[in-house]
């Protein structure tokens, strides 16, 4: 392979723009004329509106129009509801509550908007929405996860009753029950799964504006993929045609998850372009971040495992109750199920598995998709549930993971909720990451840091995770009759490094120099009709193998080009590196993509050009796994609670690598979020549900110092699902982190009786923990 | 009232007429159309707007541009050379994959550029202390620690033999 083939680690082509100040984000566009609006958000958690006075608002100096929901649905703009569907076991289904874009009779969350102020300048705005009146008649309101779900609770939904959308199950609990009474030993977790506010950081941003002549919508904003976004804001706020909304997703400062989303504020100011006559921007603030897109996370669990007398697992029983807020997000209720839970056993041979799932509302901003979506919290319950298991069975934590994980000669393995894992070495992640992290010689290490006054601790995780979101996807590959080829995605980079991988890709399937491709995405009205986007870990498998097989189309096209060009029979030509040969003749694929646009050249019945595309349906169930194993090794001063990582290794099975030098970044960002969940981050909702982490001063965003080097390696096992061996890469780190990191810790802090601490393992609570088991002993 | 404030920005004057509570970045983005500065957030907190005022990193969202009246600046637009050859921080930041998004990045750079100066030859502990006040989401830090201590290194060794940085 080629300096900038398939594996090799290039640098990337995006990079000299960005380094230079030469990106394009959303808040660099701006239209001619535009106006600037500013949302007016309720500072109440719970409250009936009785009444919203606009007419200072409407009076002050520039403002142009100020709306409210009942204008929307005056002009028939529609509600924004959940795309979850599931049922309990008796059928019932799960309540669905209906969002407007702004809230009509009752805001239900610190931050719901409520007003939409739209002026000549952003200060104008700023200054005329807090002219907007709005009597609220407060409510009782709950914040707090557990209370939601207890009888006790105040509700927020009248109509369901109480604050439990569905109790679904996999299957009856006494099914497994049955084989949990054969269990010698039982390891019982419960857990906080905390919630996090994903902050990618570039803040959301929108400016859109309407041509009343041709009846179309531009609207630039940052987005994973605009093509969903694009379908809603057509049927469900402007009633029109996909075709006449067009969606640009420019350069986009993070994802997470959380990016592709119809966001009620998205709606709100397509509709006022449309409304006002006049472009309208919206430049989203931090504090704005914190209170209206989306969270993640944000479970409780309790857990149970039986193991027989030789520590194999004989069942699984999983309770989980996830908070989806003041609404269900689009995804929001899936989380707990499709997204994590059936993968709950994870890389471990669990042939009895029960688990349930209580989604419930309560005054918080609504959750959704986070790296991982589900899947890092289904990993962290199972790694908490071996380290309790080695315990409740005097077996090391590593003996009684090694009894338990799934074997290579078992692949591909059916897990008891059915999903087919094609490949992995888990036992063999291990070996990797405990040698990579000198597991061995960790007691030495933990006496020098006892000479020091300190506590050291080692923590081994597993994780296996379904990766490839939806199930479709388009690519397109145009090559110019100069040879240069132009990527027309389907995927969205926004941080990934596409524009680098595709042109790897495309030099290795068609001999185009990586120099001569280029990439084209984040517009509506240039990607592929079927353009999904970038979440779930997807892009390499969905987006690569689309690429794949477009090429495959291109060379195919380009054997009947060169064989007239060669005087040869198409079946005598051959290809290989960007040469087409026949016999002792050969042309290039440039010579061939020239031809391709001039009529004379072309056999008879070739249409002109260079250009293919590749609609990629994969089954619907049919996932790659990637998966791994992380050791983290910390140390812990017991007079501060203070936590320093010190050394931390993370084994990676993602497949085939198509560029190590990106996936070992996705790895690092990865296990960053997922130690900034485990160390630092925690949404904090008073009891009242205000929300007391509001911006980056109260919030712990995880920073350098929290962190240390990680020492980033593959085992790479390649994928037999798909054409390319790849794996997903995404999330991996995010699953991984958080149970080696709170493992460590908790090994760190045994010999003083400490047993459990819930993350994020600040030094507030570390400190704490401390001083209840000193006390304890004491007494 | 408007109030006149000139400047120069990547070595070339500029004046305009600014309200009172105008910020820097505000008149770095929205006046000057230079918009490679960033704000990230509404509390000095996260450095995505970090250029540099008479050589010193700022966060241009907490300093108003009336107070740099006179004043030299230089955003991430001005760093590389004319010819378009990046600056060692630049380069290094491409070489250790210190960016994935590109938002931070530029508040990254400008702040990497100055602990370059203060520190040479700055080891890790010093690096991750000095980036205290720039989060990123993307990268964990890491390809940008590695850029940022290759860089001090590279520009500590070019300085001592007579190169520039």
């Amino acid at each position: 392979m080629g300096q900038f083939g398939i594996g090799q680690p290039v640098r990337r082509k995006e990079d000299v723009r960005l380094l230079t100040g030469r990106g394009l984000y959303t808040d660099d566009v701006n239209f001619e004329g535009q106006t600037w609006g500013v949302f007016v958000r309720s500072p109440q958690a719970h409250a009936n509106i009785v009444s919203i006075d606009l007419d200072a608002a409407r009076a002050a100096e520039g403002v142009v129009a100020v709306y409210t929901g009942t204008d929307l649905k005056a002009d028939g703009v529609g509600i924004l509801i959940t795309d979850v569907e599931m049922k309990d076991l008796a059928g019932t289904a799960m309540f669905r509550p209906k969002r407007d874009f702004l809230a009509i009779d009752r805001v239900r969350f610190v931050g719901e908007p409520v007003a939409f102020v739209i002026a000549e300048t952003q200060a104008q705005a700023k200054a005329a929405a807090e002219l907007v009146m709005v009597e609220y008649d407060a409510l009782p309101a709950v914040g707090s996860t557990a209370f939601a779900a207890s009888p006790d609770s105040p509700v927020i939904w009248d109509e369901l009753g109480s604050n439990v959308g569905v109790h679904w199950e996999n299957r009856p609990e006494a099914e497994i029950d049955v084989h949990m009474a054969r269990a010698k030993y039982r390891a019982i977790v419960d857990l906080v799964n905390n919630r996090v506010v994903p902050n990618p950081m570039e803040p959301r941003c929108a400016v859109a504006k309407w041509d009343a002549d041709a009846g179309e919508l531009t609207m630039y904003a940052p987005t994973q993929g605009g093509r969903r976004i694009q379908g809603g804001l057509a049927k469900t706020v402007l009633n029109v045609a996909p075709g006449k909304v067009r969606v640009i997703s420019p350069d986009v400062g993070g994802g997470f998850g959380i990016r592709g989303k119809l966001y009620p504020e998205l709606g709100v100011i397509a509709y006022a372009a449309r409304k006002a006559g006049r472009p309208v921007k919206w430049r989203g603030d931090r504090s704005e971040t914190f209170v209206s897109d989306y969270h993640g996370r944000d479970q409780i669990n309790h857990a149970e495992l039986g193991l027989d007398e030789n520590g194999r697992v004989v069942a699984l029983k999983v309770n989980t109750i996830v908070n989806c807020g003041a609404y269900m997000a689009e995804n929001g209720p899936r989380l707990p199920i499709s997204g994590g839970g059936r993968i709950i056993p994870g890389v471990y041979d669990i042939e009895n598995f029960y688990f349930s799932v209580r989604p419930v509302l309560s005054n918080t901003v609504p959750t959704d998709t986070y790296r991982g979506a589900g899947r890092p919290e289904a990993n962290f319950l199972m790694e908490r549930l071996m380290d309790k298991a080695a315990e409740v069975t005097g077996l090391s934590r590593e003996d009684v993971r090694r009894r338990n994980v799934i074997r290579p000669d078992q692949m591909p393995y059916r897990t008891q909720m059915g999903m087919l894992i094609d490949s992995g070495d888990f036992a063999a992640n291990m070996d990797m990451a405990m040698k990579g992290a000198d597991w061995d010689n960790f007691p030495k290490r933990r006496s020098e840091s006892e000479a020091r006054g300190k506590l050291r601790g080692i923590g081994l995780s597993n994780f296996v995770e379904p990766s490839g979101g939806r199930p479709t996807e388009e690519m397109r590959i145009q090559v110019d009759a100069n040879g240069k080829a132009k990527v027309f995605a389907g995927t969205h980079s926004h941080g990934q490094g596409h524009e680098t991988v595709w042109a790897q890709l495309l030099e290795t399937f068609l001999g185009i120099p990586f120099a001569d491709v280029s990439l084209e995405q984040g517009d509506t009205a240039t990607m592929p009709k079927a353009a999904a986007g970038t979440f779930g870990s997807r892009s390499s498998w969905m987006g690569g193998v689309g690429l794949q097989r477009s090429a495959k189309r291109i060379v195919e096209k380009g054997t009947k080009i060169a064989a007239k060009l060669m005087q040869a029979e198409p079946e005598a030509v051959s290809f290989e590196a960007g040469v087409f040969s026949a016999g002792t003749s050969s042309v290039t694929i440039q010579e061939v993509a020239k031809a391709a646009y001039e009529t004379k050249s072309l056999p008879d019945g070739v249409e002109p050009g260079l250009d293919e595309s590749y609609f990629l349906e994969r089954d619907p169930e049919e996932f790659n796994y990637p998966n791994g194993s992380h050791v983290c090794e910390v140390e812990v001063d017991a007079d501060l609670g203070h936590i320093q990582i010190v050394n931390y290794v993370a084994v990676d099975d993602c497949g085939v690598v198509l560029n190590p030098f990106i996936v070992h970044g996705q790895v690092y960002g990865g296990v960053a979020q997922g130690i900034g969940q485990a160390m630092t981050e925690q949404t904090v909702y008073d009891d009242d549900a205000q929300l007391v982490t509001g911006s980056f001063m109260d919030y712990g965003m995880p920073r350098a110092q929290h962190l240390s080097m990680i020492d980033a390696l593959f085992n790479e096992v390649k994928c037999k699902t798909n054409d390319l061996g790849v794996k997903g890469a995404g999330e991996a780190g995010a699953c991984g982190a958080p149970g080696c990191f709170v493992s460590a810790v908790m090994d760190a802090l045994a010999p003083l009786g400490v047993t459990h601490i819930d993350m994020p393992l600040t030094p507030d609570r570390v400190w704490r923990a401390i001083s209840e088991a000193k006390a304890a002993n004491a007494a | 009232m408007l109030i006149d404030v000139n400047m120069t920005i990547n070595g070339k004057a500029v004046r305009g007429q600014v309200e009172a509570r105008t910020l820097l970045v505000d008149f770095i983005r929205d006046h000057q159309r230079l918009t490679g500065t960033h704000v990230g957030c509404d509390t000095t907190q996260c450095g995505c707007c970090t250029v540099h005022v008479d050589g010193k990193a700022v966060k241009s969202c907490t300093i108003l541009a009336v107070q740099t009246r006179g004043k030299d600046v230089l955003t991430i637009e001005g760093l590389a050379q004319a010819d378009g050859t990046l600056h060692p921080v630049q380069e290094a930041f491409r070489e250790h994959h210190g960016l994935q998004c590109g938002f931070c990045t530029p508040g990254m750079v400008m702040m990497g550029v100055a602990i370059c100066r203060r520190h040479p030859n700055a080891d890790e502990h010093t690096v991750r202390h000095e980036l205290e006040g720039n989060i990123c989401r993307c990268t964990g830090y890491q390809g940008i620690v590695e850029a940022i201590m290759d860089a001090s290194s590279k520009m500590a060794s070019s300085s001592t033999t007579g190169g520039q940085a």
